[in-house]
């Protein structure tokens, strides 16, 4: 009995590490047989992105326990880093897979930095005000990247930081044969388009083994025990800082790495698009595939993402399907006579696995 | 002679609530503050109390939850602390493991003054409690609950978790084995996969206490260890807290309503009302002092007796 449910974990584990291998077989087969149309092609590499924010946000609000209101923040801090570093190194570095690589790391990189900055006094709060003050961080993160002008030439990074306004591009002074990468609230143009599905699946699955192994091992416990009972944990000798910081911080990393890759897969990105909405988004993948469970984030953002683009006429009204539906899961899974019957369906099934296996 | 500067505040107390034997000790040099002398367990009488409060205390607004509070556990010694509801017993125990941060007086813990420690830092110095709410990691197995009582004492990295390094496969397998010891001094190892949350409450009160063992504490706090159980689960508790103090030589302090339990296992008893101790002694002292039957019973009832 105890082997049998301990293994459960891990089986669930290796379950979704297959799921998503299957997938991406699939897909790639479907793709390289002309199966796949061009609108549904497009959308393979945000899928992996937005797969990766909503496990990465399940580690902060389904592990941790924090609701948090502006991971698109960080997806924007890793987006925007991210097409600076495999701009900026074009010519250095010819290897397009280096380069999507390289950008995915720093990406993470300073989006872990911020992370950390906004976590010291976001992680003071609690419960609503934390998220209020996530949400608000989102939003200063936007406009901050709104001001910035950035471009690169031969004599390295150029950066304006355009607070009041009156610049331009123009007002870089780059060199004969320099590239204007950021155009302040026009955002990233020009983006050479490196994202890959492959790459897509790379990070999920890189994003799988981190969030997954972080779970099962001593800290994942740890931040579960903060989620559970804060002061318990404090009694039981946990520092609560320190491992919701942990946290935060790779959640933020994870969300940066997603950016990058999402950043690199448009021609054309404003900073505009990573705002409240994409963060609510993101939770509402999170929310409708349980929280704290990783493979329910999958799904729930693979369904949610593909089905107003297969249903483009009724992509208008999206949020507010997105609304309906997220009540009706809230009335569904508060429904006593829904609970029972589910619980029966789950005993049944089991019962009969053993009866299957004893034999 | 600081130290006996430290303590003569605890000394003056006593004066005022003392009875026959106190008042003997008093005149004897010792080592050990005077009011606890007759009653550290005489094992334990030789050798520095693990713990000593001195004058602790905590106001709240202008109410003192807790004032003027004093007392020297010895280090195998199993002590009760009792008195009526809303005396202060469970501040006393947030006050120890610093979740509320005394007004006034001093902790020792091993000689170790905690006064600038958190309340994590307080549980890896030696100090582990249980809560009279249970509070339990109710969506982690009854195996992990404990396994995070042993967090500390697994020392893989978190780049280690990732990638499952050989290290981060030692420590897991030497700490489920552990817990599985905590949890069968417990009855509790054919629940160790169930959800702590989904135990019975009996079942949950022995878990808290193993979780509370695992972080390797000197000294246990048990907040109401047998409320809710019943006469057999606490006679078998009482059993069970003797033995942890008998196989892990810890100090252990424990709250509780239930006289049988206090008076049967308890060697030293402070009995506490409105915040304050008003008789501290054996189980036999604290029977017959007038001051207790008054505080349980009301002036009243304590003039039928």
């Amino acid at each position: 009995m105890n082997i049998t449910k301990k293994s459960n974990k891990v089986r669930s584990d290796l379950l979704t590490y297959a799921g998503v291998m299957l997938a991406f077989i699939v897909l790639t087969l479907l793709k390289n047989n002309g199966v796949l149309n061009r609108s549904m092609t497009g959308l393979l590499v945000p899928i992996c992105c937005y797969i990766v924010m909503a496990v990465s946000l399940n580690l902060t609000v389904g592990i941790l326990g924090d609701l948090s209101l502006g991971h698109a923040g960080f997806m924007s801090v890793g987006a925007f880093t991210g097409i600076i570093t495999a701009m900026s190194l074009a010519d250095a570095i010819p290897s397009v897979a280096l380069r999507l690589a390289l950008a995915m790391v720093v990406g993470a990189f300073f989006a872990a930095i911020m992370g950390f900055l906004i976590g010291i006094p976001v992680l003071r709060l609690k419960g609503d005000y934390l998220a209020i003050v996530t949400l608000a961080f989102g939003e200063i993160i936007k406009e901050l990247i709104t001001c910035l002008i950035v471009g690169s030439d031969s004599n390295g990074l150029h950066i304006i930081f355009n607070v009041t306004g009156s610049k331009s591009a123009n007002d870089l002074n780059l060199a004969e044969g320099g590239r204007i990468i950021i155009k302040g609230a026009q955002g990233a143009t020009g983006t050479q388009t490196i994202a890959t599905f492959t790459a897509g699946f790379i990070l999920i699955m890189i994003t799988l083994v981190i969030v997954q192994n972080l779970i099962r091992s001593r800290h994942g416990r740890a931040i579960m025990a903060v989620r559970d009972n804060r002061i318990a944990a404090e009694s039981v000798g946990i520092p609560v800082t320190r491992y919701r910081m942990m946290a935060f911080v790779t959640s933020a990393a994870l969300a940066g790495a997603a950016g990058a890759l999402f950043g690199l897969n448009y021609s054309n990105l404003a900073a505009a698009k990573f705002d409240f909405n994409t963060s609510i988004l993101v939770l509402v993948f999170v929310v409708l595939g349980g929280l704290g469970n990783i493979w329910g984030s999958i799904l729930a953002t693979v369904v949610l993402y593909v089905l107003p683009e297969a249903l483009r006429s009724f992509a208008n009204y999206r949020m507010l399907i997105y609304a309906i539906v997220l009540i009706l899961v809230m009335l569904a899974t508060n429904n006593p006579i829904l609970k029972s019957a589910v619980a029966n369906f789950r005993q049944r099934f089991q019962k009969n696995k053993e009866e299957v296996t004893e034999q | 002679m600081t130290a006996n500067s430290l303590r003569s505040p605890f000394r003056d107390s006593l004066l005022a609530f003392s009875g026959g034997p106190e008042a003997d000790a008093k005149n004897k040099p010792h080592l050990i503050p005077v009011t606890r002398t007759n009653y550290l367990p005489e094992r334990d009488a030789d050798k520095a109390p693990i713990l000593e409060c001195i004058d602790l205390g905590i106001t709240f607004g202008g109410l003192k939850a807790v004032d003027n509070f004093n007392i020297a556990l010895g280090r195998t010694e199993i002590a009760g602390l009792i008195g009526p509801n809303g005396a202060g017993k469970t501040t006393i125990f947030n006050l120890l493991t610093k979740v509320y941060q005394p007004t006034h007086g001093t902790i020792l813990l091993d000689g170790k003054d905690i006064a600038t420690m958190s309340t994590a830092q307080v549980n890896r110095a030696g100090i582990a409690r249980t809560f009279q709410n249970i509070r339990l990691f109710h969506n982690q197995t009854v195996l992990e609950n404990v396994m995070i009582g042993l967090h500390n004492e697994m020392d893989y990295s978190m780049a280690g978790a990732i990638l499952r390094l050989p290290g981060y496969w030692r420590a897991e397998k030497i700490a489920r084995e552990r817990a599985m010891e905590y949890l069968s001094i417990f009855n509790l190892e054919g629940h160790a996969d169930d959800l702590a949350g989904s135990l019975p409450y009996g079942a949950q009160r022995r878990l808290e206490i193993a979780r509370a063992l695992a972080t390797n504490p000197s000294l246990l706090l048990l907040d109401e260890p047998a409320a809710g159980m019943n006469p057999s689960e606490t006679a078998e508790l009482m059993e069970n807290i003797v033995k942890i103090r008998d196989t892990f030589q810890i100090a252990i302090l424990l709250i509780e309503h239930d006289m049988s339990l206090v008076m049967n296992i308890c060697e030293g008893i402070a009995v506490l009302n409105f915040g304050r101790i008003i008789c501290k002694g054996s189980p036999d002292d604290i029977r017959s002092d007038p001051k207790v039957i008054e505080a349980y019973l009301g002036r009243k009832g304590a003039e039928k007796i």
